[in-house]
């Protein structure tokens, strides 16, 4: 009688399980790709809409969500598949080790010579010479391909020379194995002890909180709670002291409710002091894009970086990467950089929003910044237009009034330096719109990255050793012979066999006395 | 303007080769296969020289390092490497197996897929790269993935024949298996060749993949187009599985052993998968993890590329550990290559213009 754990142990221990979790985990993830995960009930329905018809797809959506497959790589049962698929690995690998171990660590032994003949590689031939004459030169042809012999004299007078080489490679698949297990472990640590989030940062503005990419925003319960929690800290000015006292709590079980909605507060602020892009020549596709990004803690700013995509900054274990960055709905508090020429060629930086006048040094003009675009455009008729939801072509209209009253109206436009001089030898140049753009900030905090690294490191060597490197032995017989010495050469190795036939040829041609 | 002169010429150089390879099985004189494979080795030549020249005209025009400027950076260049890869994997394999037999059904592929391109009239600009792509980890996971997807190719295309080779009756599960494979995979490759027909539009290729893919046949405007190309596919599905017989008896006039076929199967996998895990899992976690610092998402193209992954691992262990042989075996290799199409294409094709990420 088999004991339960005995029972328990080998079904984990089985190929077969390993088989059925493959296909379990690959079926269940193709519906995952399908259906739009964490996404809202309105783009799901599409989503279904357009697969099983209008008619079904409600009800397919309730079957499918009371099944957790609207966030089904985070369901209790994917995760569990998962945690099986480990265990499995684990009692595995456990299972058979010792076995492996085994053959690792067991020194190549001399066979009889029937045995030899039933090696998968062999050759068998006549040299001259006895057998204490050609020792030496089998053993350096065994060095040649890199095996270093053992010998043993048998008692019919025949030599035998038997070496092994890469025994432990055996391991390739262990390490294999236990890497996948090394990057899960990273994972869990990293959904234990980090986050994962990100925040949309106007210019010149800052905050304390981020919002967490693992909202689940098919839940609509969640959704309003997080309404009600973001609404106090709003109108709070983003005082999470204060925000907790409003709401009669204390500020840790605040922090633990924003927690549990996806709101995740940082301990301390992060501003956007200044974004800017990089375009290909005058075309509208970014080559980069860039933010000025400060910590600011207790009041007092502590660190300052400018960071882009692949550039990433570091704080306290958090990190900041450049992700995105859009046009702001509301363009009223722009403000235009200028760089004011007199026709001297003196120069001073002007900071202005649109409505604001000034004069031009050295002149007797007042200009007006009448108007923002931040997509300039002229149509057929020559009426400008907005062409783009960016900033891809920002624009400022001057109004420019002369001391006898001549007025007249004109386009500086930040891309094309032309645009910049006015009729008397002055210029205004549009270096920068500042406060209209917005960053898109990824922000993540994930103490298991160093872990999951290590294991792909793991799996790549393991996955090499298990595939390139294969576990070699050669057996050579020296026996003597009427016409000399009768060689028998015998071979083994699990893998990559075609490879190891042609160092065996070569070994070959050496004992038959060519080099 | 080099590159192009040279493209052409090894396009022409795969067709011609088609044709002399498979002139080569039905003579199988010896002077017909040195054609073939010298046609090959040119075609191979003026590819490598025309990807070299058109990396030279990346270089200069974008102004970054060399490694950025590898031309891999949409769909016309990266049908062109993975031809380019394929090519090579055939030519080594001629040489190491000595069997030419194999060509005639390599070549078509270069030359269909290259054949492809020029009557898409699929975008063949040189386009600079947004700075997500700019990443020296971007360019190993790109390279690689390449290189494992043609391994990967010639697994699928020796796991097939093996089926054709092997299975006997119209009612064996195997014979249903590759017959309604194969017949859908030629389905769907009309039906893109009708699209690319129908629209001709010279525009950036991933747009034209989201607006018009099977516009003109399963998603046509009109029910009535809908319907016939349903049926039509369904007829030549039908024709594939009934005639079947047809296609085994000019492979079996290869000259091929099943075994050969079975062990090429399991070697390229065998070369596929770690490079795979290397370039397609890994580097493309590191890459994701230093662009957005997220080194998994389970975003659909991830999500299948592990599913992916996962059918190979069953292959190996179904293989090595179960003992599945022969007809089982080479199933699981044909879908393993049906869920890498998908991961490149079909998450593309299908799953963006789905779900609300793809309209944004
Ligand atoms: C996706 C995850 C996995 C990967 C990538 C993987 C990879 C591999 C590879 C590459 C081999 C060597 C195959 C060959 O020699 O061609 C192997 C063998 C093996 N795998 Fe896995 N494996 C995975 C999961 C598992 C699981 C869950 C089990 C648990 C039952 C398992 C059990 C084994 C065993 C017992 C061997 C044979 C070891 C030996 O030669 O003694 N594997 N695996």
């Amino acid at each position: 009688m088999k004991s339960l754990l005995d029972k328990v142990w080998s079904l984990f221990s089985s190929i077969k399980l390993a088989i059925v979790i493959f296909a379990l985990v690959a079926l269940t993830s193709i519906v995952g790709t399908v259906i739009e995960q964490q996404a809202s009930y309105a783009d799901n329905i599409r989503v279904l809409s357009s697969l099983v018809g209008q008619g079904i797809a409600p009800s397919a959506y309730k079957v499918l969500y009371a099944l957790g497959f609207m966030n089904m790589y985070r369901s209790w049962w994917f995760l569990s598949l998962l945690s099986l698929f480990a265990a499995n690995l684990l009692v595995c690998s456990i299972d058979r080790f010792p076995a492996i171990w085994r053959i690792m660590r067991t020194p190549v032994k001399p066979i009889a010579p029937d045995q030899m003949k039933r090696m998968p590689i062999k050759d068998e031939f006549v040299v001259q010479g006895g057998p204490d004459s050609i020792l030496q030169q089998a053993v350096s042809a065994m060095k040649s391909i890199g095996f270093a012999a053992e010998r043993e004299q048998g008692p019919d007078g025949a030599v035998q020379l038997y070496a092994q080489k890469n025994a432990w490679s055996r391991s390739g698949v262990y390490i294999t194995h236990a890497s996948i297990l090394v990057i899960m472990l990273g994972a869990v640590l990293g959904v234990f002890f980090g986050f994962k989030g990100y925040v949309d940062l106007p210019e010149g503005f800052n905050t304390n909180i981020v919002y967490s990419t693992n909202m689940d925003m098919s839940d609509p319960s969640q959704v309003s709670r997080r309404a009600s929690l973001l609404g106090a800290l709003y109108a709070e000015n983003g005082d999470l002291q204060k925000a907790s006292q409003s709401l009669n709590e204390s500020l840790p079980d605040y922090e633990k409710d924003l927690k549990s909605v996806g709101i995740i507060p940082l301990g301390f602020q992060v501003l956007c002091q200044q974004f800017e892009v990089q375009f290909y020549g005058q075309s509208d596709m970014p080559k980069a894009y860039r933010s000025r990004l400060s910590i600011i803690e207790n009041g007092k700013p502590v660190v300052s970086k400018w960071i882009e995509v692949n550039h990433p900054l570091k704080y306290k274990g958090v990190m900041f990467y450049q992700s995105s960055f859009r046009l702001r709905h509301d363009l009223s508090n722009g403000v235009a950089v200028l760089d004011v020429r007199s026709p001297g060629g003196q120069a001073e930086t002007m900071k202005m929003k649109i409505g604001q006048s000034f004069g031009i040094p050295g002149t007797n003009e007042t200009v007006k910044l009448a108007e923002f675009n931040p997509a300039l455009a002229f149509d057929d008729q020559g009426r400008p237009e907005t062409y783009s939801q960016m900033m891809t072509n920002p624009a400022v209209r001057v109004d420019i009034s002369g001391p006898g009253g001549a007025r007249s109206s004109k386009w500086i436009v930040q891309r094309y330096p032309e645009t910049w001089s006015l009729p008397d030898g002055s210029s205004i140049g549009l270096t920068d719109f500042w406060g209209v753009q917005s960053t898109g900030l990824q922000v993540r905090k994930d103490p298991g990255v160093g872990v999951v690294y290590l294991g792909c490191i793991l799996l790549a060597l393991g996955l090499y050793v298990a595939f390139f490197m294969s576990h070699k032995k050669i057996w050579v017989r020296l026996a003597p012979d009427k016409k000399g010495t009768l060689l028998t050469v015998a071979a083994t190795c699990p893998k990559n066999r075609h490879a190891f036939e042609r160092e065996i040829e070569k070994l070959v041609k050496r004992l038959k006395g060519g080099n | 303007m080099g590159s192009s002169l040279f493209f052409g010429l090894s396009t022409m150089a795969y067709i011609l080769a088609m044709v002399v390879y498979i002139t080569h099985i039905a003579f199988r004189k010896k002077a017909v296969g040195v054609t073939a494979t010298g046609l090959t080795l040119f075609g191979f030549a003026s590819q490598t020289l025309a990807i070299l020249l058109r990396w030279r005209e990346f270089y200069q025009l974008s102004g970054m390092g060399i490694l950025r400027s590898i031309p891999l950076t949409n769909l016309y260049e990266s049908i062109i490497f993975f031809v380019w890869c394929l090519m090579l994997g055939y030519l080594i394999m001629e040489f190491h197996y000595k069997n030419r037999s194999f060509g005639a059904f390599v070549t078509p592929v270069a030359a269909l897929a290259l054949l492809f391109i020029s009557l898409s009239g699929m975008s063949t600009k040189i386009e600079p790269l947004v700075p997500a792509l700019q990443s020296n980890w971007l360019l190993a996971h790109v390279t690689l993935s390449f290189i494992s997807y043609s391994a990967f190719a010639l697994s699928f295309s020796t796991g097939l024949m093996y089926l054709i080779m092997t299975t006997e009756g119209r009612r064996e599960g195997a014979y249903i298996f590759w017959t309604v494979a194969l017949g859908i995979f030629a389905s769907v490759l009309i039906a893109m060749g009708l699209d690319y027909m129908t629209f001709h539009a010279d525009m950036n290729s991933d747009a034209f993949l989201k607006d018009f893919l099977f516009k003109s046949t399963y998603e046509s405007s009109s029910s009535a187009v809908q319907v016939i190309s349903y049926l039509a596919t369904a007829a030549f599905v039908f024709a594939v599985w009934r005639y079947g017989y047809v296609l085994k008896r000019v492979i079996g006039g290869f000259n091929l052993q099943a075994s050969v076929l079975d062990e090429i199967t399991y070697k390229s996998v065998a070369i596929g998968f770690p490079i795979f895990t290397l370039g397609g899992l890994i580097f493309g976690a590191i890459w994701a993890n230093q662009a957005w610092g997220v080194y998994w998402s389970w975003d659909p193209k991830e999500t299948w590329s592990l599913i992916t992954w996962f059918i190979y691992a069953f292959y190996l262990h179904a293989r090595f550990l179960r003992g599945w042989k022969g007809r089982k075996i080479a199933m699981v290799a044909v879908m393993g290559f049906v869920a890498v199409i998908f991961t490149y294409l079909g998450v593309n094709l299908l799953l963006s213009g789905l779900h609300s990420y793809g309209s944004r």
